[in-house]
């Protein structure tokens, strides 16, 4: 199979070329968030506030890792179920989101959104914290240290294991990678 | 009579979790197995073979297999001839959890107040105890710890008797195709059927306890688990839902007689990473 290399902060270049169901490792700097983290950015957001990070062009991981042991980086750090941020982040595109990984459906609305705002969403192999966590280099606080494990880091990976599965051009994966195995 | 230490308790199921969540039981490890060499779909196989190194890593590194290391289940079968002393057995048992993710490095991941404030109670505590006394003198434990997203997609019905077989397959069936993309596939479905409604979900989450692909010794339960079982695998979600022809690994069926009026039915969803463990006291 053949697998892309991507640089984050990921270019308007690169997400052009993504299609679904494209395998792809990426190397750079991204953001941490997950339910309660979302919800604070959302509020910050509309109270007008400024965000202790830049959402422009930013690729946001929904992951809540495990602690660190002595001499670790980092604990295991998999994806978490994306659908539970589907209620924030159309705001987050609007700020200017670029990419998101996590596993599962993401809503109607959201994909409507990602389209108009050209984001991509990719997913990562749920479950697979150990093997993932190999990839992040750094781990570095944001913002919202008190949340713990749902605090928002920022992480320096490299070639980290994902899967495209909404491109801009309106591919879904979950939706045509079942279709293409349906029996029923 | 048999007297065991609370102190005793605490330490088994502090390790309890802890390997829990490093170590995967070698049935759920060969069943994945099994599902590489089925599974149609190339990025289906690679997903399975990521999956299969994950599990080697995290015994590698001692890290958790999962960074979601669950809500700490825990069932108890208590011989009736038992004395349990030197405490309280369900503060045992919470010292155990708060002992065994702290101690292993594993996520906290349960808040008080979750209809509003949602605070993390900071050490995974309190457990979910489920017990049971049955004869003889010892004391059996199991822990599960069980990640959200799955337990997220778990659903209960009670449905009219007549529906029979069929609504059963059809019920469980649906439920997969709307959901089981996000329950992390491949799935083992822990289906309960009869009893009460608080009964039939115990009944689905204690079918997870089985051996990955054990049947049912009932042999009509058995047909039923291979049916939903075929039914799920024609669905095409394959593993993490990028398309495949393995979208579940086992379904495991427990029974329970029921009212003439009902037909309780639960299923207890759980993703690949089925981590249970048992010790004997």
């Amino acid at each position: 199979m053949k697998i892309r290399h991507i640089v984050l902060p990921i270019s308007d270049k690169d997400i052009k070329s993504l299609k679904c169901g494209d395998s792809v490792l990426l190397t750079g700097s991204m953001l941490t968030a997950r339910d309660a983290s979302h919800q604070r950015i959302t509020e910050a957001l509309t109270a007008g506030k400024d965000l202790p990070f830049d959402l422009d062009g930013q690729t946001i991981y929904y992951t809540g890792p495990t602690p660190a042991r002595p001499g670790h980086i980092v604990g295991s750090a998999g994806p978490t179920t994306s659908s539970r941020m589907d209620k924030y982040t159309p705001l987050l595109l609007e700020h200017g989101m670029k990419c998101m990984i996590g596993k599962g459906r993401r809503s109607v609305t959201v994909k409507k959104k990602m389209l108009k705002s050209r984001a991509v969403y990719l997913a990562a192999v749920g479950g697979a914290g150990a093997l993932l966590s190999r990839s992040i280099k750094k781990i570095e606080p944001v913002a919202y240290p008190e949340l713990g494990a749902e605090a928002v880091f920022r992480l320096k990976v490299e070639d980290f294991p994902a899967v495209v599965i909404n491109d801009i051009y309106g591919g879904d994966l979950y939706v045509s990678g079942q279709a293409a195995h349906r029996k029923a | 009579m048999r007297r065991i230490q609370c102190r005793a308790i605490t330490e088994t199921v502090a390790s309890l979790f802890r390997d829990a969540c490093i170590y995967l039981p070698p049935d759920v490890i060969a069943s994945l197995k099994r599902a590489a060499r089925l599974e149609k779909s190339p990025l289906g196989r690679e997903t399975i073979k990521s999956i299969l190194r994950n599990i080697a890593m995290a015994k590698d590194h001692l890290l958790p297999i999962c960074q979601d290391t669950g809500t700490a289940v825990v069932f108890l079968e208590i011989g009736q001839d038992t004395h349990i002393i030197g405490g309280n057995l369900t503060e045992a048992i919470n010292r155990g959890v708060k002992k065994g993710y702290a101690e292993g490095y594993l996520r906290k991941s349960i808040v008080h107040r979750p209809f509003s404030a949602r605070k993390n109670t900071g050490d995974n505590t309190p457990a979910v105890i489920h017990s049971e006394i049955v004869p003889g003198d010892g004391l059996r434990i199991y822990v599960l710890p069980k990640g959200g997203g799955a337990e997220n997609c778990s659903r209960l019905t009670v449905m009219p008797p007549f529906l029979g077989h069929e609504g059963i397959v059809e019920y469980v069936i649906n439920l997969v195709d709307e959901c089981g993309s996000n329950a992390c596939p491949p799935l083992i479905l822990g289906i309960g059927i009869g009893g009460t409604t608080e009964q039939t979900m115990l009944l689905a989450k204690k079918a997870l306890l089985r051996k990955t692909g054990s049947h049912n010794t009932d042999t009509e339960i058995k047909k039923l688990e291979q049916k939903i079982l075929a039914g799920i695998n024609m669905l095409g979600i394959g593993p993490m839902g990028y398309g495949g022809s393995v979208t579940a690994l086992a379904v495991h069926i427990e029974a329970f007689p029921a009212h003439i009026a009902s037909m309780p039915v639960a299923v207890n969803m759980q993703c690949w990473c089925s981590r249970h463990r048992e010790a004997v006291l």
